[in-house]
């Protein structure tokens, strides 16, 4: 897989180590560790599990067992305006295919990639349990429903100069 | 509910807050102070209704009104008409989609009539974010009666006899579950209730967490009364930031009325309640996965027994138990075992929530009594086919469910009757299809569902399910061969024998039941190497009717890829080894001189 350096600054470090603090350095918690140290960094590149691991005391392989294993996290940055399908069974019914694609078509990059100017990535996911709005898309927090591939174009529009 | 005359109920369910509820309110709240009502009608934020496909949606009582698919902008005519004019806003009203007639009364719609809202009793009526509420239509009596009044094993023994089941999908008898946990000896124990909603299409714990957190907090509280634990632990999925704001809400407000802490109504009895969180793994579903990642690690399951009640959280006791289950706690300890197992079928009692999805006009949340006809839920309540399309199957418990068909309509819906036929309860999700969809191509959906989602630590599952995966891949692209169907029956049944949870054992259900419901789509993918429902790819072949084309150009300038040649007012032709099927042209010409083959 592709392999991102990262430079962390003892900033970088104090936060981390104050993020485990919070939760008594407690190995138990590592999930809810890494669920706020994504949140304050984006993601959770090597250098970032390696403190983790030493401030919790387990082992770095445990840290990327954790990491990869769940779809939630991420070791490389998500695009400025993280596209989202869901792709669960009322939105696939509904369409939901003909839509990622347009996306990727547009786009020019594939689920899990980010376009080489940071701006976008396109993710699936499984069910945000908005059925009723299907098929459903989300650009960050915001909610698209019934999205038609027509409508591909404009939602990017709308974020482009972002 | 006190002083106010009017409560216009405005849905904050997930759904129709991201069309725009939040907005919505805020707009009815600053109409109703313009126009000096403040003390006379109130704006309540309430969780889901269940009436999703037409959010965002208003329920005004005393009168029973129902307003679908409000806009912010309606805000100043529904005060100015409905409050003050006392006339309803006939274009907000529903209409019912079979005979066109508006709907006055929500009480007379055909998606409430045959519903017994228990799990679901408090949704869509009061304010999630209030305990006063919920302790104005009895909240926290159950708890206060099973504290003062019963011994644990009195509780137990009710639950025991009202039959309820575990509502997350084996449907394991709860009461017995509790038991178990009680009887195993611990210096601690816990109980945990799981709120890791993988499956897709179902959101009946995301809308009982987001429309009544305080009952399963409730519920837990009892639960830990009865096993003898005084900690509480939520393992809730992390893509439901509404369920978990609320929820985190409500254990604090309970805490501040003594529901939650120590010495809880003056009887000595300890518990608080902590939250944890999924990261995005459908398997953690499984409750010894559930388990390890709790504990900090990869939610991996492991060979059962020993099972969670003698050895799970950290090795102690602990007793897990579903959102909708738990919901059912409070209401039975309140009404008695003998109401509770007066609903429903002789071995499944109480009621069941289901998300109704896909094909069907009704998009939404239900709660049925057990028993009742696939029939009356996708024809009544859910109001029929979208479109007056044909109906073609029913999914039913997700990904480890069954497609069921037209045959199985007059099923009574009970766990027992469920497996009969081939699929399971699961958790509740249902989704329609109709003629559009090919079976196959569904059958594949829910495998690469499966592929995606297995923890990879048994083989049968790992390498069976992709393998299952490949041969549906090669169906769906004309390569499938007659010996294709013998080999998916087999490595089917083998995949289920020998995997070690239930994620792998029923993983291969979805292909077993389309193949015996739906074997002739089957032999039409491989013989004939066609798609009837015209969805698989690389089985379509668009062509140029020459009798109805007139040589527009139309067609040739929309292909994206230049696949189609042809001089002015001349027939045109489709170069098959260039098109990519994305139906460009079909869409573009008018002369319906385009078509699938």
């Amino acid at each position: 897989m592709s392999r991102i350096k990262v430079e962390l600054k003892k900033k970088d470090v104090d936060t981390i180590k104050e993020i485990c603090r919070s939760f008594n350095n407690n190995p138990d918690e590592l999930i809810n560790v890494l669920h706020t140290t994504q949140h304050a960094f984006g993601y959770l590149p090597a250098e970032i599990q390696e403190v983790v691991a030493r401030e919790l005391r387990i082992a770095v392989a445990k840290v990327y067992g954790v990491v990869t294993f769940y779809s939630f996290f991420s070791m490389v940055p998500k695009g400025r305006n993280p596209i989202s399908v869901c792709t669960g069974t009322a939105c696939y019914v509904r369409g939901a295919e003909n839509v990622l694609s347009e996306f990727r078509k547009e786009l020019n990059i594939d689920v899990g990639e980010t376009t080489p100017d940071g701006r976008f990535s396109i993710s699936c996911l499984r069910c945000i349990g908005a059925c009723g709005l299907a098929p459903v898309v989300m650009v960050g927090e915001k909610t698209y429903g019934r999205v038609s591939p027509e409508m591909v174009r404009d939602i990017i529009r709308e974020y482009e100069d972002q | 509910m006190a002083d106010f005359k009017i409560h216009l109920l405005v849905c904050g369910g997930t759904k129709c807050r991201s069309s725009l509820s939040t907005i919505l309110t805020e707009q009815l709240r600053t109409e109703i102070k313009n126009q000096g009502l403040d003390d006379y009608a109130q704006v309540v934020t309430t969780g889901c209704f269940g009436f999703c496909e037409k959010g965002p949606v208003i329920k005004i009582i005393p009168d029973h009104t129902i307003y679908t698919k409000v806009k912010p902008d309606d805000a100043e005519e529904i005060v100015t008409e409905h409050i003050v004019k006392v006339r309803k806003v006939n274009r907000l009203l529903y209409k019912d989609p079979k005979t066109d007639k508006i709907i006055t009364d929500a009480r007379g719609m055909e998606i409430y009539k045959k519903q017994i809202r228990i799990a679901l009793r408090n949704c869509g009526m009061i304010d999630p974010e209030s305990i006063e509420e919920y302790v104005a239509r009895d909240g926290y009596a159950a708890l206060g009666k099973a504290l003062t009044s019963m011994t644990p094993e009195e509780t137990i023994q009710v639950i025991k006899l009202s039959g309820l089941r575990g509502r997350g999908g084996a449907g394991f008898l709860t009461g017995l579950k509790w038991e178990l946990t009680r009887q195993t000896h611990g210096d601690e124990k816990y109980v945990v209730c799981n709120a890791d909603e993988g499956d897709p299409g179902a959101f009946m714990d995301r809308s009982i967490l987001e429309g009544d957190p305080h009952s399963v907090i409730e519920a837990m509280a009892i639960n830990g009364y009865c096993t003898g634990a005084s900690q509480g632990l939520v393992y809730i999925r992390a893509e439901y930031p509404l369920a978990i704001e609320r929820l985190k809400k409500a254990i604090q407000q309970a805490r501040e009325y003594g529901m939650l802490g120590e010495d809880i109504f003056s009887t000595g009895f300890n518990f608080d309640i902590s939250i944890r969180y999924g990261a995005g793994a459908f398997v953690c579903g499984e409750e010894t996965a559930l388990i390890h990642s709790m504990e900090g690690g990869r939610g991996e399951p492991t060979m059962k027994p020993p099972f969670p009640s003698v050895k799970g959280y950290l090795g102690k006791p602990t007793n897990v138990n579903n959102v909708e289950t738990l919901a059912n706690v409070p209401v039975i300890i309140n009404k008695g075992h003998e109401w509770f197992s007066s609903i429903g079928t002789e071995r499944s009692k109480g009621t069941k929530v289901f998300a109704l999805a896909g094909k069907v006009n009704n998009v939404g949340l239900i709660e049925v009594p057990m028993g009742i006809t696939l029939r009356e839920v996708i024809f009544e309540i859910g109001g029929g086919i979208k479109n007056d399309k044909k109906f073609k199957g029913i999914q039913i418990g997700g990904p480890s469910g069954g497609c069921l068909t037209e045959k199985h309509l007059d099923v009574p819906i009970d766990y027992d009757s469920l497996v009969d036929a081939g699929a399971m309860m699961g958790s509740g999700g249902m989704i329609i299809m109709d003629e559009d969809d090919c079976m196959v191509d569904v059958a594949k959906y829910f495998l690469d569902f499966t592929v995606d989602e297995s923890c990879g630590k048994c083989t049968p599952c790992r390498i069976g399910n992709k393998r299952l995966h490949e041969l549906l891949v090669n169906i769906t692209k004309g390569n499938g061969t007659e010996e294709d169907i013998e080999r998916l029956i087999n490595l089917a049944s083998v995949i289920k024998d020998t995997s070690l949870c239930m994620l792998g054992q029923s993983a291969p259900n979805p292909v077993l039941s389309t193949l015996e419901n739906f074997r002739e789509e089957y032999h039409t993918h491989i013989h004939d190497k066609k798609c009837p429902a015209g969805v698989c790819k690389d089985l379509m072949k668009y062509e140029i009717v020459p009798e109805n084309c007139v040589g527009c150009t139309a067609c040739a300038r929309a292909c994206p890829v230049g696949a189609i040649t042809g001089e002015r007012k001349e027939i045109h032709i489709i170069d098959q080894s260039l098109c990519i099927k994305c139906g460009a042209c079909m869409d573009r010409c008018k002369f319906n001189a385009v078509i699938i083959n």
